[in-house]
């Protein structure tokens, strides 16, 4: 452990060591947020009540929560179609992300955007994004922009083991190295693209595709909060500190279907079983390993832990109320928001 | 006020922005020496952070042109040829045009990006395509034509300075060209029509590239009697439909001049804008005068044949006022 003090200022925290107690403790909070958000939002999707599609992040939370604790509103991130993780991590607020996925007025990109494309500009969160791959350029561009600025902010890119097979990736592993751009790619290879088992579209070591650039590249347990804090802290800090871009692959599992009601898409269609479902639910949900460590290094008491999970879901619960009350989204917008207005 | 070549007004106004504003940012493949030669130099003057030469990588150009403009820069990006939009449509079909709607207002992307239009030159089809109609019709871009060395200083001024992303489309092999630039502060606004030659007997709207053949075409109609109104849009996206509608109101003709393919191109939508808006004032059916859908060909004289020239534009303002060749006055038949 660190030295105390730390959880105020991430960008001071020592890659090498593990978080502070408090920032583990936040660590654990970031990631039953997201998972209650998810939760709600899975059983929303069921009920009908979302008029778009969700595509969850449940069981790999870990991946965002550790990435994110590094990264303050001054740092950029680009996000995927599976985005919601990322923008809470990031410090989004979760009522107005809510709001936006109801298709409200209220909502952060006043109901333009969904599920797929959140976005808070004011926080570097660029946006999740419907087109796969998309991040990477965009990420890439917003690092040249920090680096020019001179002033250590770093980019970091969320992106699919499925999103690896584009072309793009090439383009700005090389680009980035080339200029030195503080820039972090982090892939979530959570073992599937759609319906299509990663190992059947994607061939070698998707990290070593980064190391064939010379970039540092790091492979880690995208379940373990820990082990991608860490990773995620040493590439953070040598990007702020001039030392250019790096390469996360976080190992991880989707646990939900590629999007809610995928089971109507699929039909009889089967592409993995329940029993990997369920192993990997019981064995290895980051949240209860977190927590668990938590508890057993003596960090947090259980019923500690028990009040910030009851906490965090009264904030789920009043997001989403807010989001339920909230007006519809004004039509109108669609007429007035593609351009900006000029100066004259 | 100089004679200056077209690549040149690119070159002066992308050097007068970039000193005056130091968020502007350049680069693309090739830049500094710069195949087509609107930025030679200007990286002597500003340096690698503030203009660079990228890897071959256009999907990528793009895309870092949004992330670029999120992070508070103003990105210029020369992309060479307009086909090579293609190879980097993704952040311009589905990012740039739509990410100010999406998030809500919320993201401001000035972003220009300078690619040269249409052939002319044997370049044969993979680099001679005019493909703003495309661009149009993301309905997120403004798409500015310039014909003119003056336009083109003036256009890429506006476009450097706007808050949306801006296509500035050079005329394919017109670079060389000469006129007079104004020096200094000059901007040309977007949606502002030029009335390149007046007339009463048709309006001609000659698009870019086509703004000489069609001035060269009313000149030989003006020795037939038929004093033709010529107009340079000058931005496509947004259009001065007033400036259009006025004259056709004088005219009651229209013919449109347009190097895009026929099907959906430019011309294809200001004939619909007239057809609509202005029905009543038209005395004829309006005509498209653009290139017909088909691959532009490598050799001169297939590419001539498929590009509109001054005989074709003459030819289908003849048609359209109920004249023949042989109504000429003065000239031999
Ligand atoms: C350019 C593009 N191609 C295809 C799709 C359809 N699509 C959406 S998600 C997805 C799979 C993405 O897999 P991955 O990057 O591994 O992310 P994951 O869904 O596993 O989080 C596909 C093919 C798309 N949205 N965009």
């Amino acid at each position: 452990m660190t030295a105390t003090g730390l959880g105020d200022n991430p960008q001071r925290s020592h890659a090498g060591d593990g978080p502070s107690p408090a920032e583990a403790l936040r660590l654990f909070e970031t990631m039953v947020l997201i998972r209650r958000v998810e939760e709600r939002l899975r059983d929303d999707s069921a009920a009908g009540k979302l008029p778009g599609a969700v595509h969850l992040y449940i069981g790999e939370e870990a991946v965002a929560a550790g990435v994110c604790a590094h990264l303050s509103d001054r740092d950029y991130a680009t996000s995927t179609h599976r985005g919601h993780g990322h923008f809470v991590a990031k410090g989004g607020d979760i009522r107005t992300m809510m709001a936006e996925i109801w298709a409200k007025r209220e909502g952060i990109c006043q109901g333009m955007g969904g599920s797929m494309h959140v976005a808070d500009i004011s926080k570097g969160i660029l946006g999740a994004n419907g087109i796969v791959g998309a991040g990477l350029s965009i990420a890439t561009g917003a690092a040249f922009g920090a680096r020019l600025d001179g002033d250590g902010k770093v980019s970091v890119c969320f992106f699919g083991d499925g999103a690896s097979n584009q072309g793009a990736l090439m383009e700005t592993l090389n680009i980035s190295t080339l200029w030195q751009l503080p820039v972090i790619f982090v892939c979530e290879n959570n073992g599937f693209s759609e319906f299509t088992p990663s190992a059947e579209v994607t061939a070698g070591r998707i990290a070593d595709r980064a190391r064939a650039f010379s970039m540092p590249a790091a492979e880690v347990d995208g379940n373990d909060a820990t082990d991608v804090w860490r990773a995620a802290g040493e590439a953070v800090r040598r990007a702020r500190e001039g030392g250019g871009p790096s390469f996360i692959e976080a190992r991880t599992y989707r646990i939900q279907g590629h999007f809610e009601a995928e089971s109507f898409v699929l039909g009889t269609g089967r592409y993995r079983s329940d029993e990997e479902i369920a192993g990997w639910r019981q064995d290895n949900d980051p949240i209860a390993r977190f927590r668990s460590r938590l508890v057993s290094d003596g960090t947090a008491s259980a019923a500690q832990l028990d009040r910030i999970e009851a906490e965090v879901l009264d904030r789920v619960n009043e997001a989403v109320a807010y989001a339920e009350a909230g007006q519809p989204a004004d039509p109108e917008l669609a007429e007035t928001l593609m351009f900006a207005p000029e100066e004259s | 006020m100089a004679r200056t070549r077209l690549i040149q007004a690119i070159h002066d106004a992308v050097v007068e922005e970039m000193a005056r504003d130091p968020k502007v940012i350049v680069y693309g493949e090739d830049v500094e020496l710069s195949i087509v030669g609107d930025l030679r130099g200007v990286h002597e003057q500003f340096g690698h952070d503030r203009i660079r030469n990228t890897p071959i990588c256009e999907t990528t150009l793009t895309g870092m042109a949004v992330g670029l403009a999120s992070a508070g820069y103003h990105v210029v990006v020369q992309m060479m040829f307009s086909n090579f939009l293609y190879t980097g449509m993704d952040a311009i079909g589905n990012q740039m045009s739509k990410l100010r709607l999406m998030t809500g207002g919320q993201m401001e992307l000035p972003i220009t990006i300078i690619a040269t239009i249409g052939g002319g030159s044997a370049n044969a089809a993979q680099h001679s395509d005019t493909s703003y109609p495309m661009l149009m019709n993301l309905g997120g871009v403004n798409v500015a034509v310039p014909a003119t060395p003056a336009d083109a200083k003036g256009l890429t001024k506006t476009a450097i300075r706007s808050k949306n992303p801006c296509f500035l489309l050079e005329p394919n092999g017109r670079g060389g060209e000469l006129g007079e630039v104004p020096d200094g502060e000059y901007l040309v606004p977007f949606g502002k029509a030029a009335v390149r030659r007046e007339g009463d007997a048709a309006t001609v709207v000659a698009i870019g590239r086509m703004l000489k053949p069609a001035l060269a075409a009313a000149a030989a109609l003006d020795a037939e009697g038929l004093r033709v109104e010529v107009i340079d849009p000058r931005t496509l996206v947004p259009f001065d439909e007033d400036c259009v509608l006025s004259s056709v109101a004088k005219t009651g003709h229209l013919v449109v001049v347009d190097e895009a393919r026929e099907c959906c191109s430019a011309a294809s939508q200001i004939a619909a804008v007239v057809a609509e808006k202005g029905f009543s004032l038209l005395k004829g059916p309006i005509r498209r005068v653009t290139t017909p859908n088909v691959a532009i060909p490598y050799a001169p004289n297939a590419e001539a044949h498929v590009i509109p020239g001054e005989a074709r534009i003459a030819a289908a303002v003849r048609e359209l006022l109920g004249r023949t060749e042989n109504h000429r006055q003065g000239v031999p038949a």
